[in-house]
């Protein structure tokens, strides 16, 4: 009598995730140069977050021959990403063996209302938050693990930061409360009491939650990983890069041993020049990805 | 209290360190190499094997952890701490520790939707055990010196050689600690 599809097989792939990193890739030879380098995992796309943010329009779920040929390419797990509420490309991409999806802002929504009911899937999802208010409501929707919005596609570490100390700031603080002022804060974040109970009772999110959005260098790594997150997504910051395997190897290594600066330092040296990057105040309120997501 | 560390490089870490603190022995996280000297046994958790043994390579641990266990320590590999010990991997020329006798086939159960729990028995160890596979791995085939713990759907999912012991589930994902147990009563001996 085997199960399949439980929180614990969903979750616990998450977790077999701590501590490393997952790279987007457009393509096999990228999916290899990031295997090669020690990702955990890769994130297969059509374009990455600054492309994706530099051509405009709609954003939809990659070409499934891209998801296919990364697929083959690589024996370590293959994420992709679906546009929020989509309930069809999340199936279509169930349907072709992905590893975990991500229910992602850096696409275009296609439901401004509802997000995906995860629980319906065998598969498991990642999903963003930027509170606590955020990450209880997609606990309650079912996701399996976690991860910053942060900015996506700007290769600046500013939101990620903000939003891993706000919500981790939020955990210590339902941590420490009274039992009889949860249910109130429930109401001010938007949160379902009973997931908010639960990471009262274990003194942390019930899912691994990983810093994503905005991660361009080995210290920014590191510097997330400082701030507590369980690993690190990395985006356009790998292979906008000048020399994506260098950026990718060091990343890796500097994730691993966050508080070794003896070892930030050297294999920071001479890995090139990182993506350029974008300063928040420049995108207009209606390109900031982060804000999608209900 | 015995010592036990965990290789802290990457993957299921602070469950394995619960799981061991549980069991009754201490539980350190083994970054360094030089950490080897400070404990009486270690485990490799799951994780990605490729990541994990690009870092044993990169930080210089692969000979310091070939030596450990041939010095006798015990040694216990989950999913790809699994896959680390195996002496032969199908599909690769290569394979990484090389401390177990046996062949091995990685994600052998599939991919993640594939992913499953089920009830198993242990021989020697728990009946009944609750056992998580991850994209997990099996083993094909064991040489004569190694004793098969446990089989599902005829598969061979856990197995002992002197002080090397494998298990192809994670049992650090539940509060049953009867096979980390298990593994403190070899560090103890």
């Amino acid at each position: 009598m085997s199960k399949i599809g439980t929180d614990r097989v969903k979750r616990g792939m998450a977790e077999m995730q701590k501590g490393g990193v997952i790279m987007d890739v457009v393509n096999a030879e990228q999916a290899k140069i990031a295997e090669e380098a020690g990702a955990v995992a890769v994130m297969a796309l059509e374009r990455v977050p600054s492309d994706i943010r530099a051509a405009g329009g709609v954003a939809r779920m990659a070409d499934p021959t891209i998801v296919e040929e990364v697929m083959n390419a690589v024996s370590i797990p293959v994420m992709a990403k679906a546009r929020i509420g989509h309930i069809v490309e999340a199936r279509v991409l169930e349907a072709m063996g992905v590893d975990y999806i991500d229910e992602s802002e850096v696409l275009t929504p296609a439901d401004e209302v509802y997000h995906l009911n995860k629980r319906d899937y065998t598969v498991p999802f990642v999903c963003g938050c930027r509170n606590l208010g955020e990450a209880a409501r997609r606990i309650g929707e079912g996701t399996s693990m976690l991860r910053t919005k942060g900015e996506p596609g700007t290769g600046n570490i500013v939101e990620a930061v903000r939003h891993i100390r706000e919500v981790n700031a939020q955990v210590r603080k339902l941590v420490n409360m009274n039992e009889d002022e949860v249910m109130t804060y429930a109401k001010e974040l938007g949160a379902p009491y009973e997931v908010l109970l639960e990471i009262k009772e274990n003194g942390r999110l019930p899912v691994v939650n990983f810093a994503a959005g905005g991660v361009a260098t080995p210290a920014d790594a590191a510097l997330m990983m400082q701030l507590g997150a369980d690993g690190v997504f990395v985006g356009s910051g790998i292979f906008k890069s000048d020399n994506p395997a260098n950026f990718a190897r060091a990343i890796v290594e500097a994730t691993t041993h966050y508080e070794d600066y003896d070892l930030i330092a050297k294999v920071s040296k001479g890995i090139g020049t990182a993506m350029k990057g974008l300063e928040i105040s420049t995108i207009a309120p209606e390109e900031r990805m982060q804000d999608r997501g209900w | 209290m015995v010592k036990i560390g965990v290789l802290g490089l990457q993957g299921a870490i602070r469950e394995h360190i619960r799981s061991v603190e549980a069991a009754g022995a201490e539980g350190i996280i083994i970054k360094y190499k030089e950490q080897l000297a400070d404990i009486d046994g270690l485990i490799i958790p799951g994780g990605e094997s490729t990541t994990m043994r690009r870092l044993i390579d990169k930080y210089d641990f692969f000979e310091a952890l070939v030596d450990f266990g041939k010095q006798g320590n015990p040694i216990f590999g989950t999913c790809a701490g699994l896959i680390l010990l195996a002496n032969d991997i199908a599909g690769q020329d290569d394979a990484h520790l090389s401390l177990m006798d046996m062949k091995v086939e990685r994600n052998a159960f599939g991919r993640q939707r594939e992913s499953f729990e089920a009830e198993v028995d242990i021989k020697g160890v728990a009946d009944h055990f609750e056992a998580v596979f991850i994209r997990a791995p099996y083993i094909i085939e064991v040489g004569s010196e190694v004793e098969v713990l446990a089989t599902y759907q005829d598969k061979i999912i856990a197995a002992k050689q002197d002080h090397y012991l494998c298990s192809a589930f994670h049992p650090e994902l539940t509060d049953d600690h009867r096979l980390t147990e298990y593994f403190v009563k070899m560090v103890e001996k």
